[in-house]
């Protein structure tokens, strides 16, 4: 059986990668796909808690966390694609002010 | 056997996820991300829970990463370009912040291995598979839940409305005529 501590320090790791890319990253699709990660590293404490304390709720989160992340994904596409139409750019350093 | 398989897992989706962020092409970040996200499933199976496992497969392998792909390609996204840095300061105060969020994870791993909490009995427990997960969800649970579609509602009135072509007039927009000068001008050199 693998311990609970290794599952737990796979998804520090994965977090922070996630956390370093939306940092490092200026393409505001890469930065999107960190946020995924970052919400993904949190998903595999929540079920390897729930499955070394024989709980069930940890697992409904996780249900929970990817229903978020879809309504996510389909929000945040949708701000990328309207800020392309008007920036004709990806770059978040081009989208620093909120007008036209 | 199972450390074995978690090990090869684990490796799986570190590796990925750094050559997501590594990566300058969107789209060869987005194929990584995948890679991540079935190693993710893989360990979803290591821990039984299996339908945490597939709805990882469907809904993230699958719905979001098409959602992604598709676009990536309809933008035409091209490779980022490396810019000067310009807040060169910010170099040790993020190695600084990355160690202390080291240290906070190095201590809450301590922490889990000293604690006193014994796991129960390794007896055939049904706690990931689908029958339970749904009992759960559709009584203890059911709140959450019918807020949940209530979310996705609204997604999906915002994604409409957010991606909705406005008529505008052209004079209005200084900003993005100037990108398409620019973009004309790098097109005809």
């Amino acid at each position: 059986m693998v311990p609970l501590s290794w599952y737990l320090a796979l998804s520090a790791v994965l977090f922070t990668i996630g956390a370093a890319g939306v940092i490092i990253k200026r393409n505001a699709i890469a930065m999107f796909m960190c946020i995924e990660l970052m919400l993904n590293a949190t998903n595999i404490t929540f079920v390897a808690f729930s499955s070394f304390f024989r709980d069930v709720t940890g697992q409904l989160f996780v249900f929970i966390v990817v229903t978020v992340a879809a309504a996510e994904a389909a929000v945040g596409l949708g701000i990328i694609i309207a800020i392309f139409r008007n920036r004709l750019s990806l770059d978040v350093d081009d989208a620093s002010v909120l007008r036209d | 056997m199972t450390i074995l398989i978690f090990l090869l897992l684990a490796v799986l989706t570190i590796g990925c996820a750094v050559a997501m962020v590594a990566q300058r092409n969107p789209l060869y970040s987005a194929i990584a991300l995948i890679g991540v996200f079935l190693g993710m499933a893989g360990i979803y199976v290591t821990l039984a829970a299996p339908f945490i496992a597939a709805i990882q497969v469907i809904v993230y392998a699958g719905a979001i990463m098409v959602l992604v792909v598709f676009v990536i390609m309809l933008l035409n996204v091209e490779e980022e370009v490396r810019r000067p840095l310009r807040l060169r300061y910010l170099i040790p105060l993020g190695i600084f912040l990355a160690a202390l969020l080291f240290a906070e994870t190095a201590f809450i791993i301590y922490f889990v291995e000293t604690s006193a909490y014994n796991p129960p009995p390794a007896t055939q427990s049904n706690v990931g598979l689908t029958a339970s997960v749904g009992t759960g969800l559709f009584t203890k649970y059911l709140l959450p839940f019918e807020i949940t579609s209530l979310l996705i509602l609204m997604a999906i009135v915002g994604a409409i409305t957010l991606a909705r072509r406005v008529p505008t007039l052209e004079i209005n927009r200084p900003r993005r005529r100037a990108a398409e000068e620019e973009r004309s001008q790098t097109s005809a050199d």
